[in-house]
């Protein structure tokens, strides 16, 4: 008798019903039936591939997640300082409500790990997420090539502030931001496997600027009266209130700080610049907007 | 009974006979594994899987009596194949009878092809209604006399006995197939017959055992790579050189021997592309082909695949003109009769007399009449509940989904042990024989 209730078709289920088919036709009578071995071997790949399919979309989402989540917490650490919240306070037009800060990770965010809590930075980097299945398995699969090349190959722990050296490329490079013509100096790592080179030379770009960020923040926090904050709201209120908050600031490193998240992921190109002409104008809603073109140019690329 | 036109709903369907065991204990020997009409219709064959061939004969109708329909009746009974065992493979081959085919009768004897998975085998059944008497040497018991008691001679004459029904195996078509045969087809020129197996066709004599040509082999070089087999083959009614067969992957190739020795490739291609929105983990299995048989003009063929009929025009590959769904209420339940394996049952079906209806079985003993004519459908039962003389058949329905109607059956309900593999329509009148598990039934049309 037939189920009354058909119940969600489970992959795995399937893979092993098919298996135990294969198995007990060796036994039976006459001989093993060709024909209904290749049905079941049919259905068997059809199970396979939903099966890895799924595993693959949930890879991605984690990644996906966990990379927007690494830069949006690190963004979030630059934002403490109390200017911040008097800009606030004079400027509520360009994002609405406050609710939506970090905003910029939030729009970028899939949309079903919006509800997710927020994850604190991943020690170790954002691709390297647990492989349930083997390697070898993984190549097989005839797509997506994308987490072939990524998974395929064991994950060195890829930040060079967080780890020692392990097969990678650590440099100190002064970028120019071919969007917002602005120069900064950023210590790079980047891991050997080109497919995720973009995505996690990202997640260098921003965890070892906000390692370094950190350290710089803290060492000039007493001196800046107000620092610009990373959602578009608060810095096109910085924007408004640049010209208010006139104070002797650090503006080269200001101006790296900011560029670096201001800065495509792709296509930088070192060059000296002239450093004085960071802040004062140059930070207006656009360098927002290019930012956010630069997330989401990298995320779409995949 | 003359007249076979609009056997649908124009007909009404009675309870003519049902043969075999009335136990619900069914011996696995018993399993009737295929029904087959001679050209006349006069003989019914059925093969089981424990090997042997029961043939019934119609009875001659009386005429006197109208009403009295003929009935079919034991004519022979034999074990047509026994188990065997190939020692070189370690394999032990089925008895099991997997198809019967009737040759068109020359003489007063019948020939039929009964085969298992190896071995084809020609059967001549023949009567003997005298016996010759009166031998010097011998007694009439068979003993032999002392030669010296004998003082006269005599001719011995032939008399009359009761009717015996002889079976002989008249030839032997052996280790010609490597793979499980699954179907054989009289060619029209009646000299030459073909057998299937998964992966090649061969071409036989009818008088030679000792060779056969393979005019289809599409076993991959390396098996690894296949991807498809043959699931049944049938030569053309009228013409002698045209033969088509059906694949798993649901395609029919027609073949013309005239254009090669090797039939290899095909001359015509049916193939109707996947409905993409149906697509599930079980498209390969339910698209897979389980019968193919021509209409008797030989302008159509129709295919059974696992949950539809469809009708094919031979001058049009691209897709069926007709297209019948046996119990599309099971396309949600292929996870379960994938688990249960029913999803694997192969059904066949077969056509009326003048081609304008067909029929086909599912489970829980029902079967299904798609008339052509006037495009409706009627599903029927085959049970003991309806085995009363004469009695008209009650069309069922089942019930999807939904709130059930009176006297609708759920799907949940339906007995899927208890299926409707094989059927066959008698030539030229309304009668039909439907295979349940282990009984034949006879139904025939309700005459007023």
């Amino acid at each position: 008798m037939i189920n009354t209730m058909e119940c969600a078709v489970d992959a795995q289920s399937l893979i092993s019903i098919s298996l135990r088919k294969i198995h007990n036709s060796r036994t039976q009578r006459g001989g093993i039936k060709l024909h209904k071995n290749l049905l079941v071997s049919y259905v068997l790949r059809n199970a396979r591939q939903v099966y890895m399919n799924e595993k693959y979309a949930e890879i991605y989402r984690m990644q996906q997640y966990e990379e927007v989540m690494t830069v949006c917490n690190e963004i979030q650490e630059l934002n403490p300082l109390d200017l911040v919240e008097d800009c606030e306070e004079q400027t509520v037009d360009c994002c609405g409500s406050m609710n939506e800060s970090p905003s910029l990770c939030g729009a970028l965010l899939p949309v079903s790990h919006q509800a997710s809590p927020v994850q604190h930075i991943q020690p170790t980097s954002a691709c390297s997420v647990p492989i349930p299945l083997q390697s070898e398995e993984v190549c097989k699969s005839p797509d997506p090539s994308f987490y072939r090349s990524c998974c395929a190959e064991a994950y060195p722990v890829s930040n060079c502030d967080f780890s020692p050296v392990n097969s990678m490329h650590c440099n100190k490079t002064t970028v120019l931001d071919l969007d917002t013509h602005v120069v900064t100096t950023v210590e790079s790592g980047y891991l050997h496997q080109d497919c995720c080179a973009s995505l996690q030379q990202c997640c260098q770009d921003a965890q070892s600027p906000a390692k370094k960020r950190k350290l710089d923040f803290g060492y000039y926090v007493s001196e800046i009266e107000e620092v610009p904050d990373f959602t578009p709201c608060k810095r096109a209120k910085f924007e408004d209130s640049s010209y208010a908050c006139t104070e002797p600031l650090d503006t080269s490193n200001i101006s790296n700080l900011i560029s670096i998240f201001g800065s495509g992921f792709t296509g930088l190109v070192s060059r000296q610049a002239d450093l004085e002409q960071a802040l004062n104008g140059q930070f207006c809603s656009k360098q927002a907007l290019a930012s956010l073109g630069a997330w989401t140019r990298a995320i779409v690329a995949f | 009974m003359a007249g076979a036109g609009g056997g649908g709903n124009d007909v009404q369907w009675c309870f003519s006979q049902v043969k075999g065991a009335i136990d619900d204990d069914v011996a696995e020997a018993d399993i009737i594994s295929t029904v087959e009409f001679n050209h006349s219709g006069e003989l019914l064959a059925t093969g089981d899987k424990g090997g042997r061939v029961v043939i019934f004969q119609q009875e001659t109708e009386n005429k006197s009596q109208p009403q009295c329909r003929s009935e079919y009746n034991v004519y022979s009974t034999f074990q047509s194949h026994e188990p065997e065992f190939d020692y070189l493979k370690s394999l032990e081959i089925e008895e099991k009878i997997n198809k019967i085919r009737w040759l068109p009768q020359k003489n007063a004897a019948q020939f039929l092809l009964s085969t298992n998975d190896k071995t084809i085998k020609l059967w001549k059944i023949s009567e003997r209604d005298k016996r010759p008497e009166g031998y010097n040497l011998k007694e009439e018991d068979g003993r032999y006399r002392d030669a010296t008691t004998i003082t006269t001679l005599r001719v011995p004459v032939f008399r009359p006995m009761d009717l015996m029904v002889e079976a002989s195996p008249r030839r032997v078509f052996a280790n010609a197939h490597t793979y499980h045969i699954n179907s054989i087809s009289v060619n029209s020129d009646n000299e030459t017959y073909l057998s299937a197996d998964d992966l090649r066709i061969n071409l036989w004599h009818q008088e030679i055992t000792d060779r056969s040509f393979n005019i289809v082999d599409i076993k991959p070089a390396n098996m690894e790579e296949l991807t498809e087999v043959i699931t049944a083959a049938e030569f053309h009614p009228h013409q002698c050189n045209t033969f088509v067969y059906s694949s798993s992957k649901g395609t029919i190739r027609l073949c013309d021997m005239r254009a090669s020795a090797l039939c290899d490739k095909h001359s015509k291609l049916f193939e109707e592309p996947e409905d993409p929105s149906n697509r599930s983990f079980f498209s390969e299995i339910i698209s897979s082909i389980s019968d193919v048989k021509f209409s008797h003009n030989g302008r159509y063929m129709m295919t059974r695949d696992y949950l539809s009929v469809k009708i094919w025009d031979l001058n049009m590959e691209n897709r069926p003109v007709e297209t019948y769904q046996v119990h599309e209420y099971l396309r949600s339940k292929l996870c379960s009769l994938y688990e249960n394996d029913c999803i694997f049952d192969k059904f066949e079906c077969c056509w009326n007399g003048n081609d304008s209806v067909v029929m086909t079985g599912s489970y829980n003993n029902f079967f299904r009449m798609l008339d052509r004519t006037q495009r409706r459908d009627v599903t029927l039962e085959a049970s003991r509940e309806s085995c009363k003389s004469r009695q008209v058949l009650k069309p069922r329905r089942v019930c999807a989904g939904g709130k059930r109607k009176k006297d609708e059956i759920s799907v949940d309900s339906l007995d899927f042990n208890k299926k409707i593999l094989h059927t066959a329509w008698h030539p030229q009148d309304n009668i039909i024989a439907v295979a349940t598990t282990n009984n034949l039934y006879i139904f025939q049309e309700k005459v007023n």
